[in-house]
């Protein structure tokens, strides 16, 4: 019986891990791709010829002197948004159902539906800020080390600090957005329930 | 208001009105194109003070009954009164207002939060009916004392044995004083003498503080303390037996 409980809490420790795991990859594929133009387009002007002829060999694409613009880019962002939603979503729809039992016991002390949903928010947020900070920066730290090896030094010379920053923002804020989404939904069938149903659930 | 009123009967039970009457509760369940039948028409009243054990073997309704005694689920016809109140009539803020302070529930398979230590399971329930901090650590203590676990307060269920996870949870069951304690099949996952641990505990609520005790079982163990034994078959009641009548004449004295 120890047993069985004490590993039920270590399968909870690495579940929630592997959630923000989840969150943090899908963010920063997304924070790859987005960072990668931004910083393709702060040192593209300054590079020499060589280094730009290199870049545009490499597959990248100018469109009215910006890269990201063309269809391509777009969908590879469209791409990158999607693998996000689908993955965050799905980790906490996942992660808040194996959690029914729970819930349930929650209702039969008295829990009222809302302190229910107020948990899982709070959890959902704390993950999405974490999971989402964490893949933001490293898919600016991936995008920067692989120009760094096909361009060199000077995509570290002009690194645009504000747009990078502005990119680890707005991925972390996307990954907060959709964890809530999908931890909200799971959540709100589950306080609704009746708690005889919730219980019956297997844990 | 109410919550005053309530909380006088519990300190001081009016031992001939009814706890909890059930009137023709029915409850089918549909599992896709079957339709199981689970409970068929009960109809019944627990007073004040009791200590009913219900008995049946398994299918038989016994934790569908259980969950309609506690709020837990909704009958499909029929009503369940609990302290001649109609549990349909209420809320979703009543309905966790009673299951917080009415009631306290005691499960097979314990159901502590795994990720929080044995006083902060006990506290629960009292945080939600909002006590303050010091009210609730101090009460909390004394529960765990109660059921012989103060030392081990900070343990979380996956450090305690089977019989101190039950004592945690029916700690848990006792925070806000409730009225009625329900245990579904409190024993079931414990060996003989930590049964026999629960039941005494239970037993002595029941004596001590004049808890009305309703637990589904299968445990003949549970039978010697009973007040009335309630077997269930096929969905409906199948006898009452009162165990001992001396036993529930001295109760009704006290």
């Amino acid at each position: 019986m120890v047993k069985i409980s004490f590993n039920s809490i270590r399968v909870r420790f690495f579940r929630s891990l592997i959630t923000t795991l989840t969150l943090a990859l899908a963010v920063a594929f997304v924070s790859f791709t987005w960072s990668g133009y931004e910083l393709l387009n702060a040192f593209f002007p300054h590079a020499d010829g060589t280094v730009q002829a290199g870049i545009l060999a490499g597959g990248y694409e100018l469109e009215n002197g910006r890269f990201g613009a063309g269809a391509k880019d777009q969908w590879l962002v469209i791409l990158s948004l999607l693998v996000c939603v689908v993955g965050i979503v799905n980790a906490q729809l996942m992660a808040v159902t194996e959690r029914f039992r729970e819930i349930g016991t929650f209702k039969c002390l008295g829990a009222l539906d809302s302190f229910v949903v107020r948990i899982f928010v709070l959890e959902s947020i704390y993950q999405g800020l974490f999971g989402g900070f964490v893949g933001g920066l490293a898919g600016v730290l991936i995008a920067t080390g692989s120009f760094l090896f096909r361009a060199g030094w000077i995509c570290l010379a002009c690194w645009p600090p504000g747009s990078m920053l502005l990119t680890v923002a707005g991925t972390t804020l996307l990954a907060v957005v959709l964890s809530l989404l999908g931890a909200i939904y799971p959540a709100l069938v589950a306080a609704k329930m009746q708690p005889a149903i919730a219980l019956r659930n297997e844990e | 208001m109410r919550s005053e009123t309530l909380g006088r009967d519990i300190m001081n039970p009016d031992l001939s009105h009814n706890v909890v009457r059930l009137s023709e509760v029915t409850k089918v369940f549909k599992m896709g194109n079957n339709v199981v039948e689970a409970l068929k028409g009960v109809n019944f009243s627990i007073k004040a003070g009791e200590y009913i054990s219900i008995m049946g073997p398994s299918g038989s309704g016994k934790s569908t009954l259980f969950n309609m005694i506690g709020a837990l689920d909704k009958p499909s016809t029929g009503r369940v009164f609990i302290d001649e109140v109609d549990v349909a009539q209420l809320d979703a803020y009543e309905l966790a207002w009673l299951r917080c302070r009415k009631i306290g529930y005691i499960f097979q398979t314990f159901n502590l939060i795994q990720v929080m230590t044995a006083i902060e399971n006990v506290t629960l329930p009292m945080i939600f009916a909002g006590m303050s901090r010091d009210e609730y650590m101090e009460k909390g203590m004394v529960l765990l004392r109660l059921v012989g676990l103060a030392e081990r307060c900070h343990h979380k269920p996956s450090e305690l044995s089977g019989g101190q996870q039950q004592r945690v949870a029916v700690a848990r069951a006792l925070a806000n004083d409730p009225a009625i304690i329900l245990a579904d099949e409190p024993t079931g996952n414990l060996d003989l003498s930590t049964g026999e641990e629960i039941i005494a505990l239970l037993k002595q609520l029941s004596t001590e503080r004049k808890v009305t005790i309703i637990s589904a079982t299968h445990d003949i163990k549970m039978l010697n303390v009973s007040d009335r034994v309630v077997w269930i078959r096929d969905g409906r009641i199948d006898r009452v037996e009162e165990r001992d009548k001396l036993k529930i004449s001295i109760g009704q004295v006290a």
